[in-house]
């Protein structure tokens, strides 16, 4: 089936990104759509090099990295991956002191390419596939940036250790005292992911819910990829949040897991990709940018990242869950600009690191 | 002194003297500079004006109280705990009969180079409540799958257990030197006069022993509130912070250096009175044992007793060496590293990931060896000629020289990486970046224990070798070179590999002062263990363990070197 359906439901359920985001905030005047032109392959390979900074999980990242050396040989893509709060805090960090190492960026928190922006750290680039195939409220009005991946927080849980019938269906199930000390989430200060879902959860459901969270000794890791992790390793029955499209990987491995969409509405993570101004291999950068977004890129997004994408060419995967049928939280990554420094303290507060 | 008065006209032409005089600008760029920094940011805000609202903060804020309480009961209880374990056994190692003695020395020196980061992923491994395998074999054992966990690693129980299990060694070291030092001859003294075994024990071994068991704890004490890499894997899993990383993550964006810098003094104050107290424990062994001579310690017949003490023995290292190795190896081959290796899960995938698609192994390693190789070659050059210096009372200064080439041993690997970051993340010297950065921070580091391994060394070669060579006309350092170096050729190879092996071991300074481009092997491994990568991290650290021991092995292969140095992470 056509993604259409999701990329309707995204319409649908993310206005508040529309109206309010780093995106669509005016209609300026984008820069042109570019090509990928011979002379821009040979200018990229020239340069031989390029450094990927990236919040996606690292086998998904190196699995991007390398079917792009595969389609342009002589590009040697190095991937550097930490969770996406980490890679602002690194950017920042180097930014700062004039280190110029980063080429292109795709974090798990949208309000990361606001601020960049506003930095005036970002360049203009409007790949081909961008202005053609994705919706125009995707994409920065000025060209900065693209939304190139789409994934939910969910919840999970390990079925080995839960019955199916007995499975949290709703955030408002995992306050059960029978899931104290059963559960794993991640940290908003260093997932990008559980940055934005922590700010939608607490507008939707006030902090009074993780304040109730707090109080039954969930296990605390970082990354948003580990949760699903150690529900595979049987080390937690259950996952408060986390990725869910490593938890749909895990299942199709044959590990013992399965997702749950709470019915509360599912927080929705958008992971925009941006070129850096100062980058030092700026022709590699762009040709990424390019395939990163055009329909090869965009499908293994689909296929292995198990991720949903918002080309119009590319196919969803038989059998996957469709945006459409799943109750989402709406995005709004300037909200979670504004709030990220109080949401990062209140959680430090709440759950003790 | 005397030196000089043999040459007094060449030496305004000897090109030594601008030498020397480049080596204490050396040791106050490294030294000097940071804590400088870091004392100017601890009292400035944003704004730079001066302000003492970052320490007022550090002691009302809850947030910061709170890791430092903690930091003293885990610095205080893995203390105790490896004195209770460390001094027995080092008696064992050095006063008694048990067999297989070298064997248990060989074992202790793995523990002490096991990266405290990589020993405490394989205990997440083993003791984890739910998947760890040492958990799930009790499950099995008693029959109820659904059993409280015997072992939780986190919590802080646990991590202290952790943390002793890679500081013990130094305590162990401590003793088990000293014991070798003590003579033989008060303890036959007490003998011959009718005392026994327990009545010589109690009233002579262990009151000369007793120092370096303090000594011991001191410096376990110091280990366990400077190590980052065990309580940042660990401790937030269970919800709490150190001050390590608290100081960590105070550099979360947007970044506070200031309080970094503030939060960095207490354990920089709390250091330098440790040592002093160690200084002062230490000065009173010496003089304990001035009445004995020197002969060869009586060894205690343990009897049958020799093979419970064995077992004991083996036990305790059971916890550093032959479990967290166990489950590293295990989890390399493992599908699911909460599983043991089968021949249904048996895989190569995790090993094939970490060198055909994890794009950061390559650089890492390379970054890793060049930084392992320079810092141990500039700090061997930097420890050879400073020792010489001191050694030789060569220049009027040397008592600076050799205060600044001991007093990184106060500053935390955390600390020393915060005062560098302030220092060289900004004009004039911008090396934010660069490998130049790192290779400071580890010199730096690895110095104090070179100086004092080689000064030692110096000490037992006599002065009158090379007067011979500068009354023949020599340079001072031409004498250095050809008369002294060959000399202490085996001190310097282990002060070049102990530096080597210390460099692969470090995180707590690399974390803060890395950049994408300058990642090492520690800090890779701790970036997948954000993720939950367990699978890549047991492969890398497996790789780092095989190149440790390749190391370690080189030094004991070099004849008559048996001592260890302090290692810091």
């Amino acid at each position: 089936m056509r993604v259409k359906v999701s990329r309707r439901a995204l319409l649908r359920s993310t206005t508040a990104l529309a109206a309010s985001t780093a995106f669509a905030t005016r209609a300026a005047a984008a820069p042109p759509a570019e090509p990928v032109t011979q002379a821009l392959i040979a200018a990229a390979q020239k340069e031989g090099k390029l450094a990927f900074y990236t919040a996606m999980d690292l086998p998904v990242a190196e699995k991007f990295a390398k079917a792009f050396e595969a389609k342009y040989a002589g590009i040697a893509v190095r991937v550097e991956r930490s969770g996406a709060e980490r890679v602002f805090q690194r950017i920042g960090q180097e930014m700062a002191s004039n280190i110029h190492a980063v080429d292109v960026v795709n974090t798990a928190d949208g309000a990361h390419v606001i601020v960049w922006k506003r930095n005036g750290w970002l360049a203009p680039y409007v790949p081909e596939d961008v202005a053609r195939h994705f919706p125009a409220q995707y994409h920065d009005p000025d060209g900065m940036s693209a939304l190139t991946r789409v994934w939910l927080s969910s919840l999970g849980y390990n079925t080995n250790l839960v019955k199916p019938e007995d499975a949290p269906t709703s955030f408002a199930d995992l306050l059960d005292p029978k899931w104290m000390g059963k559960m794993v989430k991640a940290h908003p200060a260093y997932s990008g992911t559980i940055m934005t879902a922590t700010f939608q959860i607490a507008r939707e459901l006030g902090w009074g819910y993780l304040e109730k969270l707090a109080k039954q000794k969930v296990m605390q890791v970082q990354s948003s990829t580990d949760p699903p992790k150690k529900l595979a390793l049987g080390e937690r029955a259950v996952m408060a949040d986390g990725n869910d499209y490593n938890l749909i990987q895990l299942k199709e491995r044959g590990q013992p897991v399965e997702v749950v969409y709470p019915s509360e509405g599912t927080p929705f993570v958008t992971g925009p990709t941006a070129v850096f101004k100062s980058a030092p291999n700026p022709n590699a950068a762009r040709l990424f940018q390019s395939w990163l977004h055009a329909r090869e890129g965009q499908q293994l997004l689909v296929d292995f990242a198990r991720q949903h994408s918002l080309h119009d060419q590319v196919t969803g995967k038989p059998g996957a869950a469709k945006l459409s049928d799943i109750k989402l939280m709406k995005d709004d990554a300037a909200g979670v600009e504004a709030q990220a420094e109080e949401i990062k303290a209140r959680y430090a507060k709440l759950f003790g690191v | 002194m005397t030196l000089a008065l043999t040459a007094p006209r060449r030496a305004r032409l000897d090109p030594s003297w601008p030498i020397l005089i480049a080596f204490a600008a050396i040791l106050i760029a490294l030294i000097v500079l940071p804590m400088s920094w870091l004392a100017y940011f601890s009292v400035t805000d944003k704004t730079g004006a001066l302000t003492l609202d970052n320490f007022a903060k550090l002691v009302t804020d809850p947030t910061f109280v709170d890791p430092l309480i903690t930091t003293v009961i885990l610095a205080t209880s893995s203390a105790i705990i490896c004195c209770v374990v460390a001094a027995p056994m080092g008696w064992l190692v050095a006063r008694t009969d048990m067999p297989l003695r070298r064997t248990i020395r060989a074992l202790v020196t793995a523990s002490f180079v096991t990266p405290p980061f990589l020993g405490a992923i394989a205990w997440e491994l083993l003791a984890a409540p739910n998947s760890g395998l040492l958990n799930q074999l009790y499950r099995g054992i008693i029959g109820d799958p659904g059993a409280e966990p015997l072992f939780n690693i986190y919590t802080l129980p646990g991590l202290i257990f952790v943390i002793s299990c890679y500081t013990f060694p130094y305590v162990f070291v401590l003793v088990a030197n000293a014991l070798d030092r003590i003579p033989g001859d008060l303890e036959d003294a007490s003998s011959i006069l009718g005392g026994r075994m327990w009545v010589t024990a109690r009233r002579v071994t262990i009151p000369l022993a007793l120092p370096a068991v303090l000594a011991g704890a001191l410096v376990a004490f110091l280990q366990a509130m400077t190590l980052f890499g065990s309580p940042a894997i660990l401790a937030l899993p269970a919800g709490f912070h150190t001050m390590t990383t608290k100081i960590w993550s105070l550099f979360q964006y947007p970044p506070k250096p200031e309080l970094a810098a503030a939060a960095s003094i207490p354990l920089l104050v709390l250091t330098v009175l440790l040592l002093r107290a160690e200084h002062m424990i230490l000065g009173r062994r010496s003089y304990a044992v001035v009445g004995g001579k020197q002969s060869n310690p009586r060894l205690v017949q343990l009897g049958g007793w020799k093979w419970v003490a064995l077992g004991l023995a083996m036990l305790v290292l059971m916890n550093p060496v032959f479990l967290p190795y166990g489950a590293l190896l295990n989890a390399a081959f493992s599908r699911t590293a909460s599983q043991f290796v089968s021949l249904t899960n048996f895989t190569l995938h995790n090993i094939e990931f970490v060198f055909f698609e994890l794009s950061a192994t390559k650089l890492a390693f390379k970054n890793t060896f060049i930084l392992g190789f320079l810092s141990a070659t500039i700090g061997t050059i930097i420890a050879v000629v400073i020792s010489y210096l001191t050694a030789r009372r060569a220049i009027a200064g040397w008592r600076a020289l050799a205060f600044l080439a001991t007093a990184p041993v106060a500053v935390p690997g955390i600390v020393l990486g915060v005062g560098l970051f302030l220092s060289y993340t900004r004009p004039p010297f911008v090396l934010y970046g660069t490998l130049w950065i790192l290779l400071i921070a580890f010199v730096t580091i690895a110095l104090p224990a070179a100086y004092q391994q080689l000064q030692a060394a110096f000490r037992t070669v006599s002065v009158d070798l090379e007067e011979a060579s500068r009354i023949l006309g020599a340079t001072r350092l031409q004498a250095l070179s050809h008369i002294t170096a060959p000399l202490l050729r085996t001190s310097v190879i282990a002060t070049w590999c102990f530096i080597f092996v210390g460099v692969i071991r470090e995180l707590s300074a690399a974390i803060i002062l890395f950049t994408s481009e300058t990642k090492v092997i520690s800090v890779l491994i701790f970036d997948l263990n954000e993720s939950g990568d367990l699978g890549a991290i047991a492969v890398l650290g497996i790789i780092m363990l095989v190149i440790t021991f390749a190391v370690v092995v080189a030094i004991n292969r070099i004849p008559g070197f048996g001592g260890g140095v302090r290692f810091r992470s």
